[in-house]
This record gives structure tokens, C-alpha cells and sequence, in this order.
């Protein structure tokens, strides 16, 4: 469990900073979005992994942390109003600049 | 338990509603909310000079369980800051009609001082993050505001620098919380400081990613790249706005290194001043030389706001309380200064009344006697005594460019005879002359201000 979760993590961050680094702003816009996958399951790690536990403390079971949860739904809702905005801008200059780029000049 | 606090976060998001509600109204609306805040943060302002912080718990949950917002000096003097220079902007916008291109403009301004006022005074590093997005949300709509090729491909770059920045910032808070299992900062600051030696190496990366992230919110070197072209392609009204944008990185790495991550922490130590100071220096040398370099005004208005936070950032490198004290004397200086330059360089023309205001505020932003970027370059020298070696020459130096890059600036925009203009589009001189006449008032009232500063330095430094 978290042999696959921290690998899943690495290989998110890894190609998602690979192709935020692209000169293309679809690249970039993909890039950013699975950085910000990465770190939603990041947050969600934080909590420690307990799978299959209520989040409610004394009860007869142990118990998993809910408070990393709802900052991953924060996390959530705010990364993807944030990449509303970038691909509506990306849209805005691919439609009057004529060409793809992220780069000045 | 005040209700008054949390208004500064509530106000300006009520008027932003009404403001969609009610298109019509929408500068009136704005004018009264901007207004309203500025005696808000006033009236907070003089209630938190008598009294001790304060602490408003949302909803009456108990902290460190529930969210609060807390009240001390360095926010009431960030929200009375920030709601000054909301004035001046917005009388400049209301004049230059800069909102008749949209119908959004006074939305996204109001929902800009929301998200300001939230992180000045949230006491949880979570809200911090989340506030940022409401600020720089709004900003990215700001930025933007008119439109054009040029403006977008901007934008695009703006934000996408500060996605990845906010997605570093979750990465901080998920290390924290990992290993201390709170994110409010006062209870941080009791956690970290006796931390077990094996979290201790976690709690490092953490304070270092979260410093990597004010720092590019204060363009500092490395990081300060995203900066010029936005400062540059954004409406000029819109920069002058932002010119305290940066100061929120600067006031987030003051807070967190105060109270969380303080120099005698056995965690951190002077881990983090170890890396601020040389990159203070190199970000001050490097935007004074941009600015020297760079072509058109507003590009050289942007080297130089990354000057200024290169000399703010060498002050709050010292972790003195005399340096702090300096330090917050220097941001109030810095954020009028290069704001009433934005103001002045949209459509300047060459008269006598903007050529009068210029030359002022650029000796200010150079550090020329007699206003206030002298004294508060003067308290930095004088605080910075200890690596004088080091700090002193790189300020004077820096200083001394940027007087050649104004110089430069001036003679080129005034000395050159262009035809006549109409003066019905000439920039509006009176926000700009009221930002001078609040530095005016910095300066004579230095005594004051600084004795009311330290207090503020020594409070938050913990010491008596």
C-alpha cells in the first residue's frame, strides 16, 4: 500500500513537472493538473494510510484522520477552479496571439 | 471576543456579491466598500494599540479545532496598509474609467482586498493557503482586465507560475501537518519548538518549501522572474494594487518566521536566515541592474518594486527586532512609493505637475533625502551594523543604480519634446499625490511611527 501510493506520487510529480516544463501551454496546463493530482494524494497521505476505518474517534475500531481529507477537498475545488481560469487564459492567447506558445517574445 | 475582526474579510465579499447583483451600482458600491474598510481597518488599527492580540474564534469552536483569525499589530497595520492604498486606486480607476471595459472590474477589486485582508489576519497556515487563492484569483482576473495578446500570454505565464507555487505550498502543509498534526500557528509554534530529533529533518523541508513560496510571491531571486512581464503588461492601476502583493510574501515570511520557525527554534535555527539574506542581496543588486537596463517605465517600475523587496528582505534576513521594526517602516514606504508610480506612469505626460510628483517619488524610491525611503533605508543600514561588511555596500550600491535608472527614466520622459496632447487623457494626478502626501506624513511622523514599529517588532519577536 504505500509502496503503490509513494510511487504514484513520484510518477504524478515527475511527468507532470516534465510537462509543465513543455513550451506549449496544453502541455502545461496537463503538467500543472497532474502535479496538483500528486499533491492531492500527498495531503491524503498525511493523515496516515488506515484503510477502511471510520473517521470517529472512540469508537471500537481505529479510527482514520478526517482532517486531511477535507483539506484534499479544498485542495480539490480550488485546483480546479485555478485550471479553469488557465486553460480559458491559454484559449485567450492561443485565439488572439495565433500560436500555442508559453514562452515571452 | 470583538465581531469587528473578522469584518475586513467580510465586507469587501458582501460588496463584491451585491456589486454582481447590481451591475448599476457597481462604483458606487465599491467606493463605499473600499471606504468602509479603510475605517474598519482604522478603527482596528487604534482598538489593537491598547490592547493585546486577539483572537476570533470561528463558528466558537475551540482552538486549535476550529479555524481563528487573529488580530495583532503587524495585521492591523497590513489591513490599514492595504485599504490606504485601495483608496488611491480606486480613485484613480473611477478616473481614468478603467472599469467602463468590463463589467467585472469592481468585483474582482473587492474580492483582491477580501482575499488581503484574510491572509493578514488568519491564524492558520491553512487559510493563509486558502486566502491566497481568493487574492491571487481575483488578481489573475485583474491582471487580465482589457484583454490583448500581449496581456493573455502574460496572465497565462502569471498564473501558471503561481499554480505551481500553490501546489508547493500544499506540499508544505501536508509535510507539517504529517508530522505535528495541527496547522494553527500558535500551536504550531509550541509543537515545533520541542519537536523529537527524528521529525526534525521532516519539519526542515517543510519550512524551507514554505519560505521557497512567499519567496515567490515576493519575487525574490530565483523566483522573481513571473514578475516584470506581469507588472508590465498589467492595466497600470492594477499594478499599483499589486505593489502590496509582493509585501504579502514578505508579511508571510515575517509571520511564520516569528512565530513558527524564530531563529533559537533547535528545529530550524537560522536555517531559513541562512538562505534569505544572500538571496535579499542578490534580488536587490539584481533589480536595481534591471532596472537600469530595462526598456519602457513600467518595466523599470517592476525592476525596481524587485529591488525594493530585495532591501525588505535583507531587513527581515537580520531577525533583530530593531530590523524588523526597520523592516515594516521600509514595507509602508516601498508599497506607497512604487504604487503612486504605477498610478503616475499610466498615460504620463510630460507637464509640470506629473514631472514635480516623479521626480519626488523616485528620490523616495532611491532613498534620497528628505522622505521616507531615506529613513528607512537609514534604519536597515542601521540595523544591519552587525555584516555591515556585506549588507552595506550591496544597499548603497543598489540605491545608487536605482538613482541612475530614475535619472535615466526622467530625462527621457520629460526632456523629450512630444507633440501636444490632449490633456482630457492625461494621468490623473491626485491619487499619486496622495500617496506622496501619506509618505510626506511617514516622514515627519517617523518619531512616532517607529516608536509605535518597534513595539510591534518586539511583540512579535516574543521579546519584553
Amino acid at each position: 500500500m504505500e509502496m503503490l501510493l509513494a510511487s504514484a506520487i513520484g510518477v504524478l510529480t515527475s511527468v507532470g513537472v516534465y510537462l509543465a516544463l513543455m513550451r506549449t501551454s496544453f502541455a502545461l496546463i496537463l503538467g500543472l493538473s497532474l502535479i496538483s493530482y500528486a499533491v492531492n494524494l500527498f495531503l491524503f497521505a498525511a493523515g496516515r494510510l488506515a484503510p477502511g476505518f471510520p473517521p470517529i474517534i472512540g469508537g471500537l475500531t481505529p479510527m482514520t484522520d478526517p482532517l486531511p481529507q477535507a483539506l484534499v477537498l479544498t485542495a480539490i475545488v480550488i485546483s480546479f477552479g485555478m485550471t479553469a481560469v488557465l486553460v480559458m487564459l491559454a484559449l485567450g492567447s492561443y485565439l488572439l496571439g495565433g500560436h500555442d506558445g508559453v514562452d515571452e517574445g | 471576543m470583538s465581531h469587528l475582526i473578522i469584518a475586513p474579510v467580510l465586507l469587501p465579499a458582501i460588496i463584491a456579491a451585491l456589486i454582481l447583483l447590481l451591475p448599476r451600482l457597481q462604483r458606487l458600491l465599491s467606493v463605499i466598500g473600499t471606504a468602509g474598510l479603510a475605517a474598519v481597518s482604522v478603527q482596528l488599527l487604534v482598538t489593537t494599540s491598547h490592547r493585546a492580540p486577539e483572537t476570533y474564534l470561528l463558528g466558537n469552536w475551540p482552538a486549535p479545532f476550529g479555524i481563528v483569525l487573529q488580530l495583532d499589530r503587524l495585521a492591523a497595520l497590513m489591513l490599514v496598509l492595504t485599504a490606504g492604498l485601495a483608496c488611491a486606486v480606486l480613485w484613480h480607476v473611477v478616473a481614468t474609467r478603467l472599469d467602463n471595459r468590463t463589467r467585472h472590474f469592481h468585483a474582482l477589486f473587492q474580492f483582491q482586498l477580501m482575499g488581503l485582508s484574510g491572509a493578514y489576519l488568519t491564524g492558520d497556515l491553512f487559510n493563509l493557503f486558502v486566502f491566497f487563492e481568493v487574492l491571487l484569483i481575483a488578481s489573475y482576473g485583474l491582471m487580465v482586465h482589457g484583454g490583448g495578446a500581449a496581456r493573455l500570454q502574460a496572465g497565462l505565464r502569471y498564473v501558471a507560475v503561481n499554480l505551481a507555487g500553490s501546489s508547493l505550498f500544499l506540499v508544505a502543509l501536508a509535510l507539517i501537518y504529517a508530522v505535528t498534526g495541527t496547522l494553527n500557528m500558535a500551536d504550531l509554534a509550541v509543537k515545533v519548538a520541542d519537536l523529537p530529533p527524528g521529525d526534525q529533518a521532516l519539519i526542515r523541508t517543510a519550512a524551507v518549501l514554505l519560505m521557497l513560496v512567499f519567496a515567490l510571491k515576493g519575487a525574490l531571486v530565483p523566483l522573481h522572474l513571473w514578475l516584470p512581464g506581469t507588472y508590465a503588461q498589467a492595466p497600470a492601476a492594477v499594478a499599483a494594487l499589486f505593489a502590496v502583493l509582493t509585501k504579502v510574501g514578505a508579511y508571510a515570511v515575517l509571520r511564520t518566521t516569528t512565530l513558527i520557525f524564530p531563529t533559537d527554534t533547535p528545529a530550524t535555527g537560522t536555517l531559513l536566515m541562512d538562505i534569505l539574506l544572500p538571496a535579499a542581496l542578490i534580488t536587490l543588486l539584481l533589480g536595481a541592474l534591471g532596472a537600469l537596463g530595462a526598456a519602457g517605465l513600467p518595466r523599470v517600475l517592476a525592476f525596481a518594486a524587485i529591488a525594493s523587496m530585495g532591501t525588505l528582505f535583507t531587513a527581515i534576513a537580520q531577525a533583530t527586532p530593531q530590523a524588523t521594526s526597520a523592516a515594516l517602516y521600509y514595507l509602508i514606504h516601498s508599497t506607497l512609493s512604487g504604487a503612486a508610480l504605477f498610478l503616475l506612469s499610466d498615460r504620463l505626460q510630460p507637464r509640470t505637475g506629473s514631472a514635480i510628483l516623479f521626480f519626488a517619488t523616485a528620490l523616495a524610491v532611491a532613498g534620497l533625502p528628505p522622505l521616507s525611503g531615506f529613513l528607512g533605508k537609514l534604519m536597515i543600514l542601521q540595523a544591519s551594523t552587525a555584516q555591515a561588511g556585506l549588507i552595506w555596500p550591496v544597499i548603497l550600491i543598489g540605491s545608487f543604480l536605482m538613482l541612475l535608472a530614475f535619472a535615466r527614466q526622467g530625462s527621457n520622459l520629460f526632456w523629450t519634446p512630444v507633440p501636444d496632447t490632449d490633456p482630457e487623457h492625461a494621468t490623473p494626478l491626485g491619487p499619486p499625490a496622495l500617496l506622496l502626501a501619506a509618505m510626506v506624513a511617514l516622514t515627519v511622523g517617523a518619531g512616532p511611527v517607529t516608536d509605535w514599529l518597534s513595539v510591534t517588532a518586539r511583540s512579535l519577536h516574543g521579546a519584553p
